[in-house]
C-alpha cells in the first residue's frame, strides 16, 4: 500500500467520492486549477471538469449557502473553507439552514453536504489562520462534526461524511496535513461516523483527544508507559454526536480520565465530556476528571503559539498527578 | 503647505475627470400597465389580456387578503402565533408564482404566503406553520419548494445553489427567490446574485420593496435610486415594476423566468409596493409612520385597482365579488377547522427528523422525553 500524507488522503477520498457518485460537487476558493491552498483538491478539476470542481467567488457565506441549495436539490456538495478562521460567515447557514433543513421540513428537504476546513494552530500561520473552535459547531443540533487524526481516518471518515445523508463539518488538522503519513488503500471503504477509536489499550488512565493534538497525547502515553503507567488513548473522531459509550466504558475500566484539546478551555468540548463522565461514571472515578487544553486566550501568533498548545509535558504531568489518587 | 498642494492637485484632477471617456452606462426600466384607477397605461402583454388569467390572479389576491384577515383574528384570540400579513402587497406573490412552472423551485420569504398558495400549498399548512408546527413546512404542492425563510435574505445563496444544480444537470428549470427590501442590504443577497451572474444561472431574484423594513424606511436602507440597479453590480438586468399592478409583476416574471430557462442567466425584479399593515402581528406601525402616508397608499392598492379594470371590461360584477368572498371564506373556515383540530405531535417526535438515522446518544434523550407515556 502506498504511504500518503493526510492531505493526500483527503484528495484520494474526494477523487474516489466524485468517481463513485456523479452528484458529488467540490466547491470553494481556489479549489480548481490551483488545487486548494493546501493542495487538498489538486488534480480534481482536471479529472472532473470545472462544473464539478468549482472555483467560487471569495465569499464564505455563499459557499455554505450554495451547499444548502445544492444539497436540497439532490447534489452532494463538498465545500471548502480555506481556514477555520474564515468559517464564521458560514455559521448563519449552518445553524439556521443546513442543520435544520430536515427537521423544519419534516424530511421533505434534506441537506447532505460537507463543509471541510483546516483546523488548529501550530503551523506558524498568520493571524486568523489557527482557530480551533470546534465546540461552537458541536453545539449545533442536527449537525455532525468530524475530525480525523491520521491519513487513514481522513480517507475513511471523509468518504463517510460525503455519503452521510445529513450535513457534516469536516475539520482537518492543519498541523498534520503533511506531518502525518500512513498507508492508505484507495478502496472506497469508509470508516464509521459517530464512533470513537481506541488507538491504544491501557488500564490506569483514559486519555481522550481529537485531531492534531492526539500526536502529543500519544507521545505522552509512550512517556507514561516508561514510568509504568498504562494509558488508554481514545481518538474521539466524531464530536457531534460523540461516542459516549466508548468513553464511559474506558473510564469504567481505568477510573481516571484526561481530556486533551487544543481549543481554549472555557466551554470547550472537553467540558462536555467531563460533565458526561461525572454524571454517568462518578462511582468508577478514582480521581477528578482533568482537562489539558489551550488557554483561554486568543491563539497567539507564531512566536508564542507553542506555549499555548498542550505539550507532552503538560499531559504527562497531569496524568502523573491523577495516578497519585488511589 | 501640504494643504495647498492637495488643493491644487484636486482641482487638476477634477479638470482631467471631465475629459475622461465614459466606458459604461446603465439604465433601469420601469414597468406598469394598470394605473391606480384601473385604467390601462399601455397595451397589455399577451398573457395579461387573457380574461381567465386576469380573473385567476384577482381571485388569488382576494383569497390572500381574506386569509390574512382570518389569520390575524386567530392570532388576536390566541389561536395562532406571530403572523406576517401581506396587506397592500398581494399583487406580488401571485404575479410571480403564476409565471412559474411546477418543476421550478420557489424560495420564499416569510411574507410570501400568496406564492405558496398559488403553487398548491394548503391553507391549513400555512396556519400550521404560523401556529408553531413543523408539519406546516412539510407541505403539499411542489415538493422541492423551500419553506418560508425567516432569517432575512439567507435563502438567496440557496437559490443560487438550486439553480447551479439545474444547470449542472442541464434541466430546464428555474429557481425563484423572493425577499424584501431589507434583504437587499445583506451580503447574502449580493453574494448570491454575484455568483448567479458569474455563472449565468437560471434564477430570478425578486425583491418586494414594500418601503419599510419593520420601522426602517427605504431611505435609511440604501441611497440607491432603485433596488433594481443592485443587479447591475452583479452583471445582469434589474427591472423595477409597479408591485401593486399584478399584470406588471406577472409580465416581468414571465419574461425573466423565460430568459432564465432559455439559458440567458439571472434577472432581478424589484416590485415596488407598500405594506399597508403592520410588519407582523407583534408590530405597531403607527409608532413609526403617519396615517396620512398609509392613507395615500390605500389609493394605489392592488386589489381595488384590478377590480376597477375588470369591472370596466365587464369581466367582473358585484355578484361575482359576493360569490368569490363566500367561496374564499368557506375555504378559509374549512382550513381553520382543519388546523384547529390537528392534534399536536407526540413530544418525542421533535427528534424524528433531526438526523436521517437518530444517533443512539440522542435516541436515549428521545426515550427520556417519551417517558411520560407509552412510546
Amino acid at each position: 500500500m502506498p504511504e500518503v500524507t493526510l492531505v493526500e488522503a483527503v484528495n484520494l477520498a474526494l477523487g474516489r467520492a466524485m468517481e463513485d457518485d456523479p452528484s458529488v460537487v467540490v466547491l470553494g476558493e481556489d479549489v480548481g486549477i490551483n488545487g486548494g491552498v493546501f493542495r487538498a483538491t489538486v488534480g480534481l478539476q482536471k479529472r472532473f471538469g470545472p462544473e464539478r470542481v468549482l472555483d467560487t467567488p471569495l465569499a464564505e457565506l455563499l459557499i455554505s449557502g450554495l451547499c444548502v441549495g445544492m444539497a436540497a436539490q439532490g447534489l452532494r456538495p463538498v465545500g471548502e473553507i480555506q481556514f477555520m478562521g474564515f468559517i464564521y460567515p458560514c455559521l448563519d447557514q449552518l445553524v439556521n439552514h443546513a442543520s435544520r433543513m430536515r427537521n423544519r421540513t419534516q424530511g421533505r428537504l434534506t441537506c447532505p453536504m460537507v463543509l471541510r476546513t483546516p483546523h488548529g494552530a501550530g503551523i506558524r500561520a498568520p493571524e486568523h489562520h489557527s482557530e480551533s473552535t470546534e465546540a461552537m459547531l458541536a453545539h449545533i443540533p442536527g449537525l455532525r462534526v468530524v475530525m480525523p487524526s491520521s491519513p487513514e481516518s481522513a480517507y475513511g471518515l471523509l468518504l463517510a461524511a460525503i455519503r452521510d445523508p445529513d450535513p457534516v463539518v469536516f475539520l482537518e488538522p492543519t498541523r498534520l496535513y503533511r506531518a502525518a503519513k500512513g498507508e492508505v488503500e484507495d478502496n472506497g471503504e469508509a470508516l464509521p461516523l459517530d464512533r470513537a477509536f481506541v488507538l491504544r489499550d491501557g488500564r490506569d488512565i483514559t486519555m481522550i483527544s481529537w485531531g492534531a493534538v492526539l500526536k502529543e497525547t500519544a507521545a505522552a502515553a509512550d512517556a507514561l508507559s516508561d514510568e509504568g503507567i498504562s494509558a488508554e488513548v481514545i481518538d474521539l473522531a466524531t464530536l457531534k454526536p460523540y461516542d459516549e459509550d466508548t468513553v464511559l466504558r474506558s473510564v469504567a475500566k481505568t477510573g481516571r480520565c484526561i481530556i486533551v484539546h487544543e481549543a481554549a478551555r472555557t466551554g470547550g468540548f472537553g467540558a462536555e465530556i467531563a460533565a458526561t463522565v461525572a454524571e454517568c461514571s462518578l462511582a468508577s472515578l478514582l480521581a477528578p476528571v482533568t482537562r489539558v487544553t489551550g488557554y483561554d486566550t486568543i491563539i497567539p501568533m507564531a512566536r508564542l503559539e507553542q506555549h499555548y498548545m498542550p505539550s507532552v509535558d503538560r499531559i504527562v504531568t497531569a496524568a502523573r498527578k491523577l495516578c497519585q489518587f488511589r | 503647505m501640504g494643504g495647498g498642494i492637495a488643493w491644487s492637485e484636486s482641482v487638476a484632477s477634477n479638470r482631467t475627470n471631465q475629459d475622461l471617456p465614459v466606458i459604461a452606462r446603465f439604465d433601469v426600466r420601469y414597468r406598469n400597465y394598470l394605473a391606480p384607477d384601473g385604467s390601462i397605461n399601455r397595451p397589455l402583454p399577451a398573457s395579461a389580456s387573457d380574461a381567465k388569467v386576469l380573473i385567476a390572479l384577482y381571485r388569488s389576491m382576494v383569497l390572500v387578503r381574506l386569509f390574512d384577515r382570518k389569520a390575524v383574528a386567530l392570532q388576536r384570540t390566541g389561536r395562532l402565533g406571530t403572523y406576517a400579513v401581506s396587506l397592500g402587497q398581494e399583487a406580488v406573490s401571485p404575479g410571480i408564482a403564476s409565471a412559474m412552472r411546477e418543476e421550478d423551485v420557489l424560495l420564499p420569504s416569510y411574507r410570501d404566503n400568496g406564492a405558496l398558495i398559488w403553487r398548491g400549498v394548503k391553507l391549513e399548512e400555512i396556519l400550521l406553520f404560523w401556529g408553531g408546527d413543523e408539519r406546516g413546512s412539510h407541505f403539499s404542492g411542489p415538493t422541492n419548494d423551500f419553506p418560508f425563510c425567516v432569517p432575512v435574505g439567507s435563502q438567496a445563496p440557496h437559490a443560487a445553489g438550486v439553480a447551479y444544480a439545474f444547470k449542472l444537470r442541464k434541466e430546464p428549470r428555474v429557481a425563484v427567490c423572493m425577499f424584501g427590501d431589507g434583504a437587499t442590504s445583506k451580503g447574502d443577497v449580493y453574494e448570491a446574485m454575484n455568483f448567479a451572474g458569474a455563472h449565468k444561472l437560471p434564477v430570478v431574484f425578486v425583491a418586494t420593496n414594500n418601503q419599510w423594513a419593520i420601522s426602517v424606511p427605504l431611505r435609511l436602507q440604501t441611497s440607491c435610486e432603485t433596488l433594481a440597479q443592485k443587479a447591475i453590480a452583479a452583471g445582469f438586468t434589474g427591472e423595477q415594476v409597479d408591485g401593486s399592478d399584478v399584470l406588471a409583476v406577472r409580465a416581468a416574471a414571465e419574461e425573466a423566468i423565460t430568459a432564465a430557462r432559455d439559458g440567458n442567466g439571472p434577472r432581478f425584479i424589484e416590485a415596488v409596493t407598500y405594506r399597508l399593515g403592520d410588519h407582523t402581528t407583534s408590530d405597531d406601525a403607527s409608532r413609526y409612520r403617519s396615517p396620512d402616508e398609509v392613507q395615500a397608499h390605500w389609493k394605489k392598492e392592488p386589489i381595488a385597482r384590478l377590480r376597477a379594470y375588470l369591472v370596466g371590461q365587464k369581466l367582473w360584477s358585484k355578484l361575482d365579488e359576493e360569490r368569490l368572498s363566500a367561496e374564499c371564506n368557506e375555504r378559509i373556515e374549512a382550513a381553520v377547522e382543519h388546523y384547529l383540530t390537528t392534534a399536536p405531535r407526540r413530544r418525542e417526535t421533535m427528534f424524528d427528523h433531526l438526523y436521517a438515522n437518530l444517533p443512539e446518544v440522542y435516541a436515549a434523550q428521545r426515550r427520556e422525553l417519551a417517558g411520560g407515556h407509552d412510546a
